[in-house]
């Protein structure tokens, strides 16, 4: 005990360990009344960890070759040792991840979490997100099935509707072939396990430390450190390690108990996380009938597909779809609501925010349907709503009756 | 009450989904294949079906014979003697010789990509087209490019059609030509056991998995429990 207290000694004198574990864990106090919603940025952070360590398993079997890629992931589900667990945790782990990422960004738009002064969070929060998408998009190519080549043929072809002679030339670059091909997939893996996870990893660290500096946003949407005790500790503020630590195992744990039900029973979840047609080698002479992207994208694909051509091109869908993404960024700023959470604002505000779950879980529906008759017109209703969550931001949360906020959080 | 809400616009909505036109299985809705992974004499009876009928085109090369003899319960001698109808080593792939000229698919993940009720489906649904190049159609591949692989076990049958309300051609039932050496009962329950087959051939590991995921389960369950009682003492002070 003796000598570990010197080791920590010395090792203080020349590294800040003590320093960064007390700022960040023993001292760091978040609000006591945290509910269920919290648990989702933990949750990331493990789905994180735990996707870069099975990929760095994956990678020791797997090909990146346009000849070779599909039949190594088959000799990972079956020849090497527990290969189909860590593919599985891996895949269907993409989709898990990106659902906690959604509750994470549902937490964040219920109790304002993006209000001054957390701007900053939320704008690397949203970064994260949108470099998640560009990494599972490219590992979609990676098993080169049916689904992962046609899909990004087909995402990849939206940088040629840039108009002005750029767009194809782009696309070309991106693809360093004319169609899908080998250099592509090269290059998506290069991108997909080196350069995404770095730049992902660094911005994790942003979000976090910038969410360490103002201190956590809580249910009841009131800041902490306006009360402190005569150390100048927030009086309901209690400190991350160990209160939180130990709440946060309760949760990952019922996390995993429906992680693996999935894992286990269900990993493709009837095509949802694993297409069935991704199971048929990719083949560029071959389209398939339905292509469609994984269900995390399928709410913009909708938006995409619900802007008529203008002029004989698609680009305004694609922007449009760009848009639907670049709006997210402008949240602090689109709400002039002057109180955070939504438990003490108006009608308004959660009738908006229902309307926007509810049009944007059936975007993601309809983009996985044909787009024609019926399914085209609710696509084009659902993304004119998407945008008016939005746009008549300022105006309804200004508008919006507000309650008396109270000074010290409640339990509820 | 706000909180019931909240679970079902997040939890219930995204399962429903509406109603689809048209059929599952080509001309017709999917017949339902009931199979049991677990039961090894099914998976037996079935990998010999698949050797002797679909093999002479279909290869499944990415499953190797010792992997199968295994998962299936059989000797690498069961195997070498009676199932493999080549020169080779237990570890070899179970690929086939394509006949010249053709390109039938490899069906080592047709169990996936097609779910066993479809093959189910397809396997029962050969019927006599003489205008086919093979002298058979089915109705859930419509202009198939094989023959009926098992029609001496089957024997051959004609399809009935008649006119729907939008005077449409729609599968009424199937007429018996010929009988096959097999019984229809035995030839359904060959037909579910190679489906059976195909079904694990498309992941072998589901026989570990689904056993492997109780036992994860009940581990997480159990866990739970120390990890929610150190939670609550660690909060016994918090108010």
């Amino acid at each position: 005990m003796k000598m570990l207290t010197a080791l920590l000694g010395w090792i203080d004198a020349r590294f800040p360990l003590t320093k960064m574990w007390k700022e960040h864990l023993s001292e760091y106090y978040a609000p006591k009344n945290f509910n269920f919603w919290y648990f989702f940025g933990s949750i990331a952070l493990l789905m994180l960890v735990m996707q870069i360590i099975t990929g760095i398993f994956l990678t020791m079997n797997y090909k990146p070759d346009a000849e070779l890629a599909f039949a190594s992931v088959e000799y990972i589900m079956r020849d090497v040792e527990w290969g189909w667990l860590i593919r599985y945790l891996h895949s269907t782990g993409a989709s898990a991840f990106f659902i906690v990422i959604y509750l994470h960004m549902f937490r964040g738009l219920m109790y304002g979490s993006y209000q001054k002064p957390r701007e900053l969070i939320w704008l690397f929060g949203m970064l994260i997100y949108v470099a998640l998408m560009a990494e599972a998009f490219m590992g979609y190519l990676l098993p080169w099935g049916q689904m992962s080549y046609w899909g990004a043929q087909v995402i990849i072809s939206l940088f040629g509707t840039i108009p002005f002679g750029i767009g194809e030339p782009v696309s070309a670059w991106i693809r360093g072939d004319f169609v899908i091909a080998d250099a592509t997939l090269n290059r998506f893996f290069a991108f997909h396990v080196i350069a995404v996870p770095m730049i992902l990893l660094m911005l994790v660290v942003a979000h976090i430390l910038a969410l360490h500096e103002v201190g956590s946003n809580n249910p009841d949407g009131i800041d902490i450190k306006k009360h402190k005790d005569e150390n100048g500790i927030p009086l309901d503020g209690i400190p991350f390690h160990p209160y939180y630590s130990v709440k946060d195992i309760v949760g990952i744990i019922v996390f995993l108990i429906f992680f693996a039900v999935v894992i286990f029973f269900i990993p493709d979840l009837w095509g949802w996380f694993l297409e069935k047609d991704n199971f048929i080698p990719a083949d560029p002479l071959k389209t398939p009938e339905h292509i469609v992207p994984l269900w995390y994208f399928t709410p913009f694909y909708a938006i995409l597909r619900a802007v008529p051509p203008i002029f004989g091109s698609q680009f305004p869908g694609v922007l449009a779809m760009a848009m639907a993404i670049v709006v997210l960024f402008l949240v602090p700023w689109l709400d002039r609501s002057p109180v955070r959470s939504i438990r003490y604002r108006g009608a308004i505000y959660k009738i908006a925010l229902a309307i926007f779950v509810i049009s944007f879980l059936f975007l993601g529906w309809l983009g996985t349907q044909p787009a024609g008759g019926v399914y085209l017109t609710l696509s084009r209703i659902f993304s004119v709503v998407y945008f008016g969550f939005f746009i008549l931001m300022p105006w309804y949360t200004m508008i919006d009756k507000t309650k008396p906020v109270p000074e010290r959080v409640t339990d509820k | 009450m706000k909180k019931l809400i909240f679970a079902m616009i997040f939890f219930v909505m995204p399962g429903v989904v509406l109603a689809s036109a048209g059929f599952s299985c080509g001309k017709i809705d999917c017949y339902k294949a009931k199979t049991d992974l677990n039961n090894k004499a099914s998976l037996q009876r079935g990998v010999k079906l698949f050797v002797n009928y679909c093999m002479g085109c279909h290869s499944t090369k990415f499953m190797s014979y010792k992997r199968m003899a295994t998962d299936l319960d059989l000797s690498d001698d069961q195997v070498l003697k009676n199932l493999m109808f080549k020169d080779g080593k237990i570890g070899d792939y179970m690929t086939t010789v394509k006949p010249a000229g053709m390109n039938p698919p490899d069906l080592s993940l047709v169990g996936r990509s097609r779910g066993k009720d479809w093959l189910y489906t397809y396997l029962k649904t050969f019927y006599v087209d003489e205008s086919r190049p093979m002298g058979v159609n089915n109705l859930a591949f419509a202009d198939v490019g094989m023959p009926h692989p098992m029609w001496e076990l089957e024997g051959m049958k004609k399809a009935v059609f008649k006119k729907d309300k939008h005077g449409m051609s729609e599968f009424e039932k199937f007429e018996i030509i010929s009988e096959g050496t097999m019984s229809p009962a035995k030839f359904n329950q060959a037909t579910l056991d190679l489906v059976n087959y195909l079904d694990y051939t498309g992941e072998p590991a589901k026989l570990i998995r689904l056993d492997l995921g109780i036992k994860v389960i009940l581990f997480l369950i159990i866990l739970l429990i120390p990890a929610y009682l150190m939670k609550k003492a660690f909060w016994e002070d918090i108010h």
